[in-house]
């Protein structure tokens, strides 16, 4: 049957047959480097397009519908324009941290795609510690927004940078003890293991009470993590214009954006790994004529698929709800999420040792 | 009584809000001195478009000073219009026909309809959410409609003149409002769940912005901004003007004080105004839109107020006369001034967030602060 | 209280207060009282504190200029007895002062800073007796004034 896996394989052996293997490892880094970059690329111009098409569809509008069938090249047209405009730096800006933060954000979207698994047999990178490398590495994004913000020399992006900085760190917390409560269950750090944990059903089934409250509270604070309404504070246009990012103009705003939105790739994309199964498709059990129905739809078009639903609920939350106050936030995360989610790793770690879940 | 001004200190942040920032709606300038997050004082600074219309109006005559008010709040244009033509109508002693009467409510009704609209999406735009705006606009799109087809205009409509209105209703008006009424009162239980009874919607606006009634009077607050603090302050039922007190409706007082409380006294007030404009739709008496009058104005020597209730709350035109075809002097009270002059009150010690919040709900129009 | 009610009480606390009678504010029932700048801020406080005056509601405060002299016109409501009284006071159109009445009634504040840019009347005693609707440089030029010509944007009345 067709799937990536393949594709892979052969590109690899090929390469080792006709090169010697340092080369052919050179080779193979260059593609790795020009797909990461092309996924990238592909994933702003398509989550942007989605915002803006689901936002549409939520505001009686019709959205981007100009360049292209449909508008499908408004992203591009926008990118253009936002490459060939100016890039203004502010006077009085610390310059070397103003044009790096951009540059800091975007490389840790980036990094943080290495271990995701997109279909079967399909990765960059299977770390064996690969959703602690992420739920690492995606902290350091906070370092660019805090430089950002510093940077430019503006009350309103110090003020966003502030919040930001204080939002990412305790939202950290609750989302990795959510995450802790699969990784309880499944004795693995490592992305295959835990898809391979699911092959007889989604965590999110067989996983009980505790799972479902893991699967919210991480929800929510992914939400909070990429700053996005209803907690996107950093951002807050109605209160701070633009937040950390208010003196950004041209390709390093574009910078913001993109990541901003390869961010949310990622976070989702974790999400449907943990609780959905990643690439892996809907089982129930081992070996049942349904499970042999289900594997005819290609692993990738199951790991995007569920990513782009979680993408989906995301973007339902902006446009629906009302903006947090600062205070409120944090009251949300260290009265009330932080508690439950240790709680309920305790729940979780008690139903790994007496074997409860199917 | 007044509060002492804080003595700025080193620590102090002072970031300027405007004039041009998505939360003041205009060109409306605030310096807010804070600590950390928290509010410390808020200093307005107005005039950034400031026509100065109550100059402008000494040399226009009577009939054409109207025209400039429609651009003071120009979300209650229509009633705008109408305190200027009652007042004129007070100097000259005219008898406004009764068809025109009930058109002038039925036009004041729509027009606070709209500009409540406006604001419940505004609001929010402010809070967060973006969605509720587009929704507000699908509704005062159709009020604008039916005022496009009457009175040809969709904003300032001018149509109000002394001794009358402009022009008779379009043939269409009654059924389309018909039509609006249907669909309004669909859409209003909608916005209570998108908005009113979201949690997170109530906890930026309850027990935030709060304002005593004493303070409230005494800072000349008006309108639905007061009367969320308790204050018994509509216009249309202390001083009722042309048909208002034939009408049956209810004036809304809420006592929290509070943003939340100054929100729901608005959204009930939407639902007045439709059961106003409901009683009057059907019952548009036949006869003349506009009393004879002579075509040069002339007021005779004295002075003049009236006051009309608008969107924003109480606006008072104030003509003093010395005999000529136009005004000698011309002051308007307008709401918004009054009501901006309480936000510092307000807003102390108040999160940045709640100040956005804050302005929300008094509903500030800024041409109508800066006349 | 009716019209005549107060006269009357008005006239015992201020002998020197003058009455006003027509023009359409006096039929509407509103007294118009006439009164000296410096007895104004007693007249204010006793308006405001006596229960059977109780005019807790500035709603209108406003200048004019009479090329002769300046006045203040101030619109006084009750929101218990609902009685609206109007009290005018004249200035010196050389040296308009009056005193400032903001820790009364605090919309005062930003109406008298609006007559003193707009008029150049000095409020006494007022907090913070600043420029708020005009930019900076305009001190003293009072464009509400009718001898007030702007060279750049004339208006001619």
């Amino acid at each position: 049957m067709w799937s990536l896996q393949n594709i892979a394989d052969k590109v690899h052996d090929w390469l080792y047959l006709t090169f010697n293997p340092t080369l052919a490892m050179l080779f193979e880094f260059v593609i790795i480097g020009a797909l990461a970059i092309g996924l990238f690329a592909m994933l702003g111009l398509i989550l942007i397009y989605m915002e803006r098409k689901v936002s549409a569809w939520m505001q009686l509008r019709l959205g981007p519908n100009r360049v292209g069938p449909k508008g499908i090249f408004q992203t591009m047209a926008d990118t253009l324009k936002l490459i060939v405009k100016e890039g203004m730096t502010p006077d009085g800006a610390d310059k070397l941290l103003f044009h790096i933060a951009p540059f800091l954000v975007m490389i840790v979207a980036m990094v943080v795609l290495a271990p995701l698994m997109f279909a079967k047999g399909f990765q960059i990178w299977d770390i064996n510690i690969g959703v602690f490398f992420i739920t690492a590495v995606s902290s350091i994004s906070v370092i660019g927004v805090l430089m950002a913000g510093w940077a430019s020399n503006n009350k309103y992006s110090l003020l966003g940078a502030m919040r930001s900085g204080a939002q990412i760190v305790s939202y950290e917390l609750s989302a990795g003890l959510s995450i802790l409560a699969v990784i309880v269950l499944t004795g693995s750090l490592k992305l295959s293991d835990i898809i391979a944990s699911q092959e007889n059903g989604w965590w999110i089934f067989k996983g009980h009470l505790p799972v479902w409250i893991a699967f919210v509270i991480f929800i929510i604070a992914v939400t909070a993590e990429t700053n996005r309404a209803p907690f996107d504070l950093a951002e807050a246009e109605s209160e701070l214009t633009a937040g950390f990012h208010t003196e950004y103009s041209g390709m390093k705003f574009a910078l913001f954006f993109l990541a901003e939105y390869v961010n949310i790739f990622v976070v989702c994309a974790l999400g449907a790994t943990l609780f959905l199964g990643g690439w892996m498709p809907l089982h129930f059990g081992t070996n049942t004529q349904f499970n042999k129905v289900m594997d005819y739809i290609p692993s990738v078009v199951w790991f995007f698929g569920k990513t782009f639903f979680l993408i989906f609920v995301i973007m339902w939350f902006r446009w629906t709800f009302p903006r947090l106050r600062i205070d409120q936030l944090l009251h949300l995360e260290w009265k009330y999420l932080l508690p439950i989610s240790m709680i309920n790793l305790l729940l979780a770690t008690l139903i790994a040792i007496m074997n409860w879940h199917f | 009584m007044t509060e002492e001004v804080v003595i700025t200190d080193q620590d102090d942040l002072i970031i300027n809000v405007g004039p041009q920032h998505p939360s003041t709606h205009g060109v409306l300038h605030l310096v807010i001195t804070l600590n950390g997050e928290t509010v410390k004082k808020v200093e307005p600074h107005l005039g950034y478009i400031h026509r100065s219309i109550e100059k402008m109006c000494e040399s226009l005559t009577y009939r054409q000073f109207i025209y400039t008010t429609s651009r003071m709040d120009y979300l209650s244009s229509h009633i705008n219009n109408h305190c200027c033509a009652m007042c004129v109508e007070k100097g000259l002693q005219v008898e406004v026909p009764p068809r025109a009467q009930v058109i002038r409510v039925l036009m004041d009704e729509l027009t606070r309809l709209a500009s409540h609209q406006l604001w419940w999406g505004a609001l929010a735009m402010d809070v967060g959410a973006l969605t509720p705006f587009f929704l507000a606009f699908r509704e005062r799109e159709m009020i604008n409609d039916i005022m496009e087809e009457t009175c040809g205009t969709r904003l300032t409509m001018n149509y109000m003149v002394p001794g009358g209105v402009m022009a008779d209703i379009h043939p269409n008006f009654q059924r389309r409002v018909h039509e609006f009424l249907a669909h309004f009162k669909r859409k209003i239980d909608e916005y209570d769940e998108l908005i009113t009874d979201n949690i997170i919607f109530q906890n930026r606006t309850k027990g935030i912005g709060f304002i005593s009634k004493e303070d409230a009077i005494s800072y000349g607050m008006s309108g639905p901004s007061a009367r969320g603090s308790g204050v018994q302050c509509d216009i249309r039922k202390l001083y009722p003007y042309e048909v208002y007190d034939k009408l049956q409706f209810k004036e809304i007082i809420e006592s929290g004080g509070d943003c939340f409380a100054r929100y729901m006294v608005r959204m009930k007030e939407m639902k007045q105004s439709m059961s106003i404009v409901e009683q009057l739709i059907d019952n548009i008496p036949e006869g003349d839109f506009q009393a004879k009058t002579k075509n040069v104005l002339k007021l005779p020597k004295g002075e003049f107020y009236s006051r009309v209730e608008t969107a924003r709350g109480e606006l008072g035109v104030y003509i003093i006369s010395e005999g000529g075809t136009t005004p000698y002097r011309i002051k308007f009270r307008s709401p918004g001034y009054s009501n901006l002059s309480a936000l510092d009150h307000m807003t102390r010690g108040q999160k940045i967030g709640d100040m956005v919040a804050i302005m929300g709900t008094l509903d500030l129009v800024i041409p109508d602060i800066d006349r | 209280m009716t019209r005549e009610e107060l006269k009357i009480k008005i006239t015992e606390l201020f002998p020197t207060a003058g009455f006003e009678e027509g023009g359409d504010t006096s039929a509407a029932g509103w007294l118009n009282v006439q009164i000296e700048a410096t007895a104004w801020l007693p007249l204010a406080e006793q308006l405001k504190q006596k229960p059977e005056f109780h005019f807790d509601y500035l709603f209108c405060v406003t200048g004019v200029d009479w090329k002769t002299h300046l006045s203040m016109v101030y619109h006084l409501t009750s929101t218990i007895h609902r009685h609206t009284i109007v009290i005018k006071s004249k200035l010196d159109r050389n040296n308009p002062e009056i005193e400032s009445v903001a820790h009364i009634w605090r919309t005062a504040e930003f109406n008298e800073r609006e007559a003193y840019e707009m008029f150049g009347i000095k409020f006494l005693h007022h907090p913070d007796l600043r420029l708020l609707i005009l930019p900076e440089g305009w001190e003293g030029k009072n464009p509400m004034r009718k001898d007030f010509e702007d060279p750049v944007n004339m208006i001619r009345l």
